[in-house]
C-alpha cells in the first residue's frame, strides 16, 4: 500500500491483502537501517487473522521516499500522521529495536490513538557505540557487520534459520546493505539521542508487552530492567537462545507471544 | 575500528546451519529420512501454506537434513540462501526457469560443461529459450552479443575443459550496466578457491556431486542467490516483482526482499519441477564440505606437482592450467584464484588419439570415468565422451583436440600419481613409435 506523509510517498505492506483501518489495525515499525520485509511472517499471519496490517517502511528506508527522521520523537508524531493518512483511529503499535523505542514514545505521545504496544528488542536509554555511530556516519561496511554480528545471537551465526535454506547471517547483511547513506548513521543516533524515554514510560496507560531476547548485545536484557520498573504493569518474555534480531532468529516463537499478547493484552497501568 | 570477528570458513565448513539436535543431542546432522511433516495444529497448518509461518511440509520442497546444506553452502558462499537440487543440471535449470520466459535470450559462455551446452543449445530452445555462446577471455564479446530480450548471463569460472577463466568481475559490470544478472557454475572452484559473489556475480550452482561432496557417492546441486542483484530496478524480471498467480498472487520483492529469488525458486521450481534432493544424498554432501578446505588445499597441492611433472614431459605436447605462465589467463588466475586453480586440467600427449587411447588404457591408479573431483584421481577423453555430440569445429571452439585427455587429480600421494602418469606416458610413447600418426 502506498499513502502520502509529509508530502512523501510512504509504503507499508499490509500482509497481502487489502488494508482494513476497521479491522483491528496493527502497525509494525522496524528497526535501524531494516524495512518491513523483517515483520514479512507475522504480518501476513495477522492480515489474514482478523487484522488491518500496515509494516511500514520509515521515511527513506525500503520503499518509502523522503529524508531520514532523526529523532526518535519526530518518529513518534510520524507514526501519528500516518495513521491519518490511513484513517486509523486508534492502533496497535509492534516495535523492533529502534521502532521498539519509537512504539514506547508514540504510546507516551498520543495516548488516545495506541491501544497496545509491544516493543521487542527493546532497551531505554538504547545508547549505541562511538566506534558504530563513526562507521556509520562514514558509510562504512564495517557498520552493518557490526550490527549484523552483534545483532545476531551466537548461535543464530551459525545458523538453524526456521525459514529453511536461508542464511540469517547473510540475510541480515544484505538488507542493511540496501539502506541508503546516511540511513542507518540517522537511525542509531536517534536511538543513541533519546534520552528522556523512561520519563516518558509514565505517561503509557496501554497495555505494554515486551519481548526481549536472553542473548541480546545491543539491548541486553539488563540494560532493559530500568524500563521493566518504569512500566511495572508490561508483560515481559524473554526468549532463550535468541540475540536482538528476534524476529529472524526465532520466527515461530516472537509470533505466538504477539498472538497471546493481542489476545489477552497485559493490564493497563 | 575493524568489524567485529565473525566465524572463518574452516569453522563454517563444518557447522554452518546445523547445531547439536535439540531433542536428541546428536552431534551430527541427523538424516531426517521423511517425506512429510505433522502439523502442530490447523491453525499452524494453514499459515505454514500461507508463508505466515515458517517450517517443513513436505520434502520435494524443503527438509531439515537439506536445510543444514542449503545454510552451509549459503555461509560460504557468502549469499543469502540456498536450494538443494537433485543435481547441478536441476540447479542450472532452476536458474534459468525462475527468472526466464519463453521468447527469452541468454548470452553464455562458450566452454561449458557438455551437459550445460546441451542444455542451452538443444533443449533450451525447444522452450523458446535461445543463447549465444561466447569466448570466455573476450568479455566484449558478452556485451556485443546482449539483446533486448537476454535476461541472463552464465558462464563457469574454470571453463570446462580448456580452464579458460572467466573474468567475473568484468563480465558482472557489463551485465549490471545492461540489467542482467550472472549466473556463475563454481563447480571446479567450489567456495575454497572463489567466491564469485565477492567478485560481482548474481547467482551461482554447483554440481554437489564434484568436490563438495569429494566422495563420489552422490548426485546432488545446489543453487545459490547472493541477494544482490537489484529485480525490481532492472524491470525485467516479472516473475519476481508482479503477483504470481500460482502463489497467493505474492510479490516476491516486495515480501522477501533480498532473498526473492531463492524463496521464488523454492515456492514455484522446486514445488513445480520437483527436482528435489533425497535427505541422505544431503547428509552425504554435508560430510564433504566438512572437510573441504583440507581436500581442495591437498587437491591442489597434488595438481601443482602432477602439472609440474607433465609440463617437463617430453611426450607432453602441452599442459593447460592456468598458475602455468603459458596459460594465456594466467594473470587473471593469479587475481582470481590465488589458492590455485583447482584440480582438473587438460594436457596433450604426442602421438595423438591413438597414443591418446593407449594411455588411457593403461594408468592404473586414475579411473577412466566421466566425472570430476572425486577423491579418488580421474582421466577421461573429452572428444569420445563428455563433449561426444559436439562436431569438430564445436570441439575446436570449446578448446578440445581429439587428443586432449582431462585429468582430476585426487588425493593420493602425489609420488603414486606421478608414477602412474609416468608409466601410462611411456607405455602411450610405444605406440606412438608403433603407429606414426
Amino acid at each position: 500500500m502506498n499513502l502520502l506523509v509529509d508530502s512523501h510517498d510512504v509504503y507499508a505492506y499490509t500482509g497481502a491483502q487489502d488494508f482494513d483501518a476497521a479491522r483491528n489495525p496493527l502497525i509494525f515499525i522496524h528497526g535501524g537501517g531494516l524495512d518491513h520485509t523483517v515483520w514479512l511472517l507475522q504480518s501476513r499471519y495477522f492480515a489474514h487473522h482478523g487484522h488491518g496490517v500496515m509494516a511500514v517502511d520509515l521515511p527513506a528506508h525500503g520503499r518509502s521516499g523522503g529524508a531520514p527522521l532523526v529523532s526518535i520523537e519526530d518518529m513518534a508524531d510520524w507514526i501519528g500522521r500516518l495513521m491519518d493518512a490511513s484513517g486509523i483511529e486508534t492502533a496497535t503499535l509492534i516495535g523492533h529495536s529502534m521502532g521498539a523505542l519509537v512504539v514506547h514514545e508514540a504510546a507516551a505521545r498520543h495516548p488516545v490513538r495506541v491501544r497496545s504496544i509491544v516493543t521487542i528488542g527493546i532497551s531505554v536509554p538504547m545508547p549505541v557505540t562511538d566506534a558504530l555511530l563513526s562507521a556509520a556516519k562514514a558509510n562504512e561496511h564495517d557498520a552493518m557487520d557490526m550490527v549484523n554480528i552483534w545483532g545476531h545471537g551466537a548461535g543464530a551465526q551459525l545458523g538453524g534459520n526456521q525459514v529453511p535454506g536461508m542464511w540469517m547471517m547473510g540475510s541480515g547483511v544484505r538488507l542493511l546493505e540496501q539502506s541508503a547513506p546516511g540511513v542507518l548513521y540517522a537511525d542509531l543516533n536517534a536511538c543513541n539521542e533519546y534520552r528522556d524515554g523512561l520519563e516518558h514510560s509514565a505517561l503509557i496507560e496501554c497495555p505494554v508487552q515486551v519481548i526481549l531476547g536472553r542473548d541480546d548485545r545491543m539491548s541486553p536484557v539488563r540494560a532493559a530492567q530500568p524500563l521493566l520498573q518504569a512500566l511495572a504493569h508490561a508483560r515481559v518474555t524473554v526468549i532463550e537462545n535468541c540475540g536482538h534480531m528476534l524476529m529472524a532468529e526465532k520466527p515461530g516463537e516472537v509470533l505466538d507471544l504477539l498472538i497471546a499478547a493481542l489476545k489477552e493484552p497485559a493490564g493497563s497501568a | 575500528m575493524a568489524s567485529p570477528d565473525q566465524h572463518r570458513f574452516d569453522t563454517l565448513s563444518l557447522h554452518a546451519g546445523q547445531r547439536p539436535d535439540p531433542t536428541t543431542g546428536a552431534r551430527a546432522t541427523p538424516i531426517y529420512q521423511t517425506t512429510s511433516f505433522v502439523f502442530r495444529d490447523t491453525d499452524t497448518a494453514a499459515a505454514l501454506f500461507n508463508a505466515e509461518r515458517a517450517g517443513h511440509v513436505y520434502s520435494r520442497i524443503s527438509n531439515p537434513t537439506n536445510a543444514v546444506l542449503e545454510e552451509r553452502i549459503s555461509a560460504l558462499e557468502g549469499g543469502v540462501g540456498a536450494i538443494c537440487t537433485a543435481s547441478g543440471q536441476a540447479a542450472m535449470h532452476l536458474a534459468i526457469a525462475t527468472i526466464i520466459d519463453a521468447g527469452s535470450h541468454i548470452v553464455s559462455s562458450r566452454s561449458l560443461y557438455g551437459g550445460s551446452h546441451n542444455l542451452l543449445a538443444y533443449t533450451m530452445p525447444r522452450f523458446g529459450i535461445e543463447t549465444t555462446f561466447v569466448d570466455p577471455r573476450d568479455p566484449d564479446a558478452f556485451k556485443k552479443a546482449i539483446q533486448p530480450n537476454t535476461r541472463l548471463v552464465f558462464g563457469e569460472i574454470l571453463g570446462n575443459p580448456g580452464l579458460d577463466v572467466l573474468d567475473v568481475s568484468t563480465v558482472s559490470k557489463i551485465a549490471h550496466e545492461a540489467g542482467l544478472p550472472l549466473l556463475i557454475d563454481s563447480t571446479f572452484t567450489t567456495p575454497y578457491l572463489c567466491r564469485p559473489f565477492d567478485h560481482g556475480a548474481d547467482l551461482v550452482f554447483h554440481s554437489a556431486t564434484k568436490f563438495l561432496g569429494g566422495h563420489g557417492i552422490a548426485i546432488g546441486g545446489l543453487l545459490v542467490d547472493s541477494g544482490r542483484f537489484d529485480w525490481e530496478a532492472s524491470e525485467k524480471f516479472p516473475t519476481l516483482t508482479e503477483p504470481y498467480p500460482g502463489f497467493h498472487n505474492m510479490d516476491f520483492v516486495e515480501e522477501y526482499g533480498p532473498a526473492a529469488f531463492i524463496m521464488r525458486a523454492r515456492k514455484e521450481g522446486a514445488r513445480d519441477f520437483g527436482a528435489c534432493m533425497s535427505p541422505s544424498t544431503a547428509f552425504h554432501i554435508l560430510q564433504g564440505i566438512e572437510t573441504l578446505p583440507l581436500r581442495m588445499q591437498r587437491h591442489v597441492d597434488n595438481t601443482r606437482k602432477v602439472v609440474a611433472f607433465l609440463d617437463a614431459h617430453d611426450a607432453v605436447d602441452w599442459v593447460g592450467y592456468p598458475e602455468l605462465p603459458s596459460h594465456p589467463d594466467h594473470a587473471l588466475a593469479k587475481s582470481l584464484l590465488p589458492r590455485g586453480c583447482g584440480a582438473v586440467f587438460s594436457f596433450g600427449l604426442k602421438g595423438g588419439r591413438a597414443a591418446g587411447r593407449r594411455f588411457i588404457e593403461t594408468v592404473r591408479i586414475f579411473s577412466h570415468l566421466a566425472n570430476v573431483g572425486d577423491a579418488k584421481s580421474l582421466v577421461i577423453h573429452p572428444a569420445s565422451t563428455t563433449h561426444h555430440r559436439m562436431d569438430a569445429r564445436a570441439l575446436q571452439a570449446a578448446g578440445i583436440t581429439e587428443g586432449t585427455i582431462r585429468l582430476s587429480v585426487g588425493l593420493e600421494d602425489a609420488d603414486d600419481l606421478i608414477n602412474d602418469l609416468g608409466q601410462a606416458i611411456k607405455a602411450s610413447q610405444k605406440v606412438r613409435v608403433a603407429e606414426p600418426t
